[in-house]
């Protein structure tokens, strides 16, 4: 058995899993998506990464992964995005850098061109 | 400029070293301030406790008692002239049985001999009157209605910017490391340079006996004698309106609790001798003992409503007097200037003035002397009309940058560019009040740090809290 | 200047505020806001969680400030940015600066305080030691950090849990600083249990329960904290000192909201929020002045910051409509258990949501709320409550008959 903190949403239910491997016992969360990130937890744990980037007008944007990346990678996915210079001006939502552990490094803040 | 020579050197921009500049920048003089700090008023003045005494407190016939009584009378005049907060609040010093009446009344017979116009005993009824938030207990006090509060480290920025604008030099970051004998008077060492210079003021604090080891002379040795203090947010400030001290007994002098020129309330100091020159630190005995304290004054005292609290040293003489005299030619100690030293630093200056007089030292009065500085532009204490004045000037003054003391860009901008000009954080927050209220620098610090990077025409990431090692930031994101 | 509504604060409280009371007919809205653009304290929390109740996805917190921002300009709301409020009367005159107008005034038909909140600051901790710089407040650093793109240490140590501290423990590691320990006085943290678990447990940052700084090191820089376990009585364990070399303290001991103006427009604060007392339209002692957000009480959840606001929205523009109904008065009071409500009165018999914070950690219990014969009229079971989450519950129209009062309890079972 394994216990977790779910962090889907602010309830933070405390869950437990039980079994392994195809045949998981999920008790103690509110709801489907907390069973979800449980067996998720168990078999590939997952996170959204949200960092900044540097602009070519000296300033920095605020960015994140469109969709979760496996937990191990989130260091190195932050270094791949230390290395880039976002041309400016940038939207929210425009692709910064593409396929980074699966998914794409979007903006999530408007900057304007210098 | 290695073959200058200046007419005189001081040693140390506190409040003493800046009124004796002050008061010598009316000569046609060649001077300098060497200050071992990135900013001025950086030891016991930046951390005492804001008063001008009525002078009962010194023994009688002692130089602490003729120059506070000087010096406090003269304070309220420089005070205008230099464009500084000045606020005659009157003292109280308050006794809880009859051993402190006995004091009391000691306290005012001196006082009197002292010269001091005014001093009362007063009783219950009137004490109420005076300060209802005072405790019951509180059967007796001394009245001083010639006590005043002034913000030391603001009197010493406008005196040393007064003095620099009438010429004299301010170099910081000179640690003096050596002081050599020559015909001329005397070269001063730091570990990378030196200046030369005919007479030396040695206002060192309490480093002001090593200072003079090194000219030669070891006749007294300084003891920094802790003080912490704690700074209660501007919403405390109807606690009291007079000065209050304790009277004093075998337990010492106690604390006292006092309104500042910039509405806050200040309770302390604690009084520790130690060895450590540098050594401010603030401690859990300290906090302790200044609330137990403050507590039997006053249950009206909101400890959860301090701001900061702070350590200052007072450089206390083994002689138990002012130490102003030449042991040496060409070489003029004013050291041991613990309390009242502020109250007496104008008086004091015009002493200094007079030894460098009696060893033939010649005079001439500068043409275009200007006693007046121009007082700081105070956005918040001004009239609506006279807001949009300054913000028609100047629109930087609409702009809003340290919310809690409502202190404005153009403030700060006026401060970074005023003699003597501040080099970093703290410098900016003993100008303007920045940084200095309830947030304690929470929301403008990023803003305040770029300003000074504007300004100062240095980058970002070089910008200080208080000179040297300090820095804000370490680098860029990124770039680790 | 006239102006039927002013809201004070651009923030997402400010903002949503705005949108409801124009979606309520009220078109003569100015919002003021101290800063350079709208979105308050959300343009710096550049970390997703935002808007999972209000949009049914994770935001980071500017796409969550944009969203209202975009609506805001649509509709044409007027905004005047880099304007300080520095003053507001009874009776609704608003006196503000910015460089281009200078001192103006505003009379106002009715006024919205949406300031937000402030951090707690060291000076309020009194923590001994030496005053080097180093130690910054979490959402300082967070400034430095996410906005001007510096950082403020390499070698950090985090006091107190709260959100904020979390948040940075993360965002600093991220960026190449080693977060070497959070510790937190209490006996349980501040913040929500899920940044524990994605802010410190994923990245192996320790989080030491009972614990303090008793002392802070270094003269120039911060060059060390000691810290040290609490007793029950949160007094430091000296013989569990233990030194940590680090450049950098966050502090993260909690926000307080921003009552400076409120206090001036001769409100009473509530001396648990720190905020105003209010109805359920969130109106304030002084008829036409409603307060709303972080600025009421300290909320750990935006989604809740907006939906507080539009209720704030809703009311202003009601009562600029001479719309606002009243036929009740009754006071909602606590058990200390639960240590506030908000709001913190009703006065119309209609359905209300009643938020709350608990004092302590309680699992197990029941909200009870009883009349003032004493008599149970509402009861829900809880399994945990525990003060870093507000809770809510929903009263019925018929429970608020026939009482001037109504005391919210927590009981065992």
């Amino acid at each position: 058995m394994k216990k977790l903190t779910c962090i889907v949403c602010p309830l933070g239910c405390e869950i437990s899993v039980y079994g392994e491997k195809d045949n998981f016992n999920v008790t103690g969360n509110g709801c489907i998506r907390g069973k979800e990130y449980a067996i998720g937890e168990m078999t590939n744990p997952v996170r959204c990464v949200t960092t900044s980037a540097k602009c070519d007008n000296g300033k920095i944007v605020s960015v994140k992964t469109q969709n979760p990346i496996p937990k191990q990678n989130c260091k190195e996915c932050v270094e791949f995005i230390n290395k880039v210079t976002v041309k400016t001006p940038v939207k929210i939502g425009d692709i910064i850098l593409e396929n980074v552990f699966g998914t794409n490094i979007i903006a999530t803040k408007n900057i304007q061109g210098e | 400029m290695s073959n200058n020579i200046y007419d005189i050197a001081i040693i140390g921009a506190g409040v003493i070293g800046g009124m004796i500049a002050r008061n010598l920048s009316k000569y046609d003089l060649n001077i300098a301030i060497i200050e071992k700090e990135n900013d001025v008023a950086m030891g016991a003045t930046k951390a005492n406790s804001a008063i001008v005494h009525a002078g009962f407190d010194a023994k009688e016939g002692t130089l602490k008692a003729k120059l506070n009584v000087e010096g406090s009378k003269m304070m309220e005049q420089i005070a205008k002239e230099l464009g500084v907060k000045y606020e005659k609040n009157g003292s109280m010093v308050i006794g809880f049985d009859n051993d402190d009446k006995k004091t009391l009344e000691t306290l005012l017979e001196r006082g009197m001999k002292n010269g001091v116009a005014g001093l009362k005993l007063i009783e219950k009824g009137e004490i109420k009157a005076l300060e209802p938030n005072l405790s019951g207990e509180v059967k007796y006090a001394l009245f001083a209605p010639s006590g005043a509060i002034i913000c030391p480290y603001e009197l010493t920025i406008a005196a040393i910017g007064n003095a620099m604008d009438n010429g004299v030099e301010l170099k910081r970051n000179f640690l003096v490391k050596n002081i050599e004998k020559k015909d001329f008077g005397f070269e001063v060492f730091s570990s990378n340079e030196s200046i030369k210079t005919k007479y030396i003021i040695n206002a060192a604090g309490v480093f002001a006996d090593e200072i003079s080891k090194m000219a030669g002379d070891s006749s007294f040795k300084i003891t920094p004698r802790r003080g912490e203090y704690i700074l209660l947010d501007n919403e405390c400030k109807n606690l009291v309106s007079h000065t209050i001290f304790k009277t004093p007994d075998k337990m010492g002098k106690g604390i006292l609790v006092s309104p500042t020129v910039d509405k806050n309330i200040i309770l302390g100091p604690t009084a520790e001798d130690i060895i450590d020159k540098d050594d401010k630190s603030t401690t859990t005995k300290g906090f302790e003992k200044i609330i137990s304290l403050a507590k039997k004054y006053t249950d009206k005292v909101e400890i959860n409503k301090s701001i900061t609290s702070f350590c200052g040293l007072r450089a206390v003489a083994d002689t138990d007097d002012f130490i102003i005299n030449s042991p040496i030619d060409g070489f003029i100690n004013v050291a041991g200037i613990d309390s009242p030293g502020l109250s007496s630093s104008p008086a004091i200056a015009l002493y200094v003035e007079n030894i460098l007089k009696d060893v033939g030292f010649k005079f001439k009065e500068k043409e275009n002397y200007n006693p007046t500085r121009k007082s700081m532009t105070y956005f918040k204490d001004a009239s609506i009309e006279e807001k949009n004045e300054i913000i028609k000037k100047d629109k930087s003054f609409g702009k809003i940058v340290c919310r809690c003391e409502i202190v404005t860009e153009g403030e700060i901008k006026e401060a970074i560019r005023l003699n003597p000009q501040p080099y970093d954080l703290d410098g900016v927050k003993r100008r303007t009040r920045a940084q200095m209220g309830r947030c304690q620098g929470g929301f403008c610090t990023p803003y305040i740090v770029k300003l000074l990077s504007e300004e100062l025409k240095i980058p970002y990431e070089d910008v200080t809290k208080s000179g040297k090692g300090s820095k804000i930031n370490v680098g860029k994101t990124k770039e680790a | 200047m006239e102006k039927e509504l002013v809201i004070i604060g651009g923030g997402p409280a400010g903002m949503s505020a705005a949108i409801k009371a124009y979606e309520c007919g009220i078109k003569d809205i100015l919002i003021i806001e101290r800063d350079a653009c709208l979105g308050g304290i959300l343009n710096q929390c550049i970390h997703n969680g935002f808007g999972l109740h209000k949009f049914k996805e994770e935001l980071t917190g500017p796409e969550y400030a944009y969203r209202y921002e975009k609506r805001v300009k649509e509709l044409n709301i007027e905004v005047k940015l880099n304007t300080m409020v520095i003053d507001i009367s009874e009776d609704k005159t608003i006196c503000a600066t910015n460089e281009e107008d200078g001192i103006f005034f505003i009379n106002a038909k009715a006024i919205i305080l949406a300031m937000g909140c402030r951090e707690r600051p060291k000076g309020a901790l009194n923590i001994p030691g030496d005053r080097p710089s180093g130690i910054f407040s979490a959402g300082c650093a967070q400034k430095f950090v996410n906005i001007e793109g510096y950082m403020p240490g390499k070698n950090v140590v985090i006091l107190g849990s709260g959100d904020i501290g979390l948040i940075m423990a993360r965002r600093m590691t991220l960026e190449g600083a080693k977060v070497h320990a959070v510790c937190e006085l209490m006996p349980y943290s501040g913040g929500l249990a899920r940044n524990i678990e994605q802010c410190l447990n994923d990245f192996n940052i320790p989080l030491k329960l009972s614990h303090t700084v008793v002392k802070i090191h270094g003269k120039e820089r911060l060059e060390g904290v000691t810290i040290a376990k609490v007793d029950k009585n949160r007094k430091p364990i000296m013989e569990t000192k233990e030194y940590i070399p680090c450049d950098t303290l966050l502090l993260s001991v909690g926000l307080i909201p921003e009552n400076e103006l409120t206090k001036k427009a001769n409100i009473l604060l509530n001396r648990i929020t720190n905020g105003a007392n209010v109805d359920q339209n969130r109106q304030t002692e002084k008829e036409g002045i409603f307060a709303c957000g972080n600025v009421l009480h300290v909320h750990d959840l935006v989604d809740f910051v907006s939906e507080e606001a539009e209720i704030a929205g809703e009311g202003a523009a009601n009562y600029i409509n001479n719309n606002i109904l009243k036929d009740t008065e009754i006071n909602l009071e606590t058990d200390g258990k639960i240590r506030y409500t908000v709001p913190q009165k009703i006065t119309l018999k209609k359905d209300v949501k009643v938020y709350f914070r608990v004092l302590d950690i309680y699992k197990n219990v029941k909200i009870n709320v009883y009349n003032n014969k004493n008599e149970l009229v509402f009861s829900k079971p809880k399994a945990k409550c525990a003060p870093g989450e507000m809770e809510c519950v929903i009263l019925k129209k018929e429970m608020l008959s026939d009482t001037d009062a109504l005391k919210f309890s927590i009981v065992e079972g």
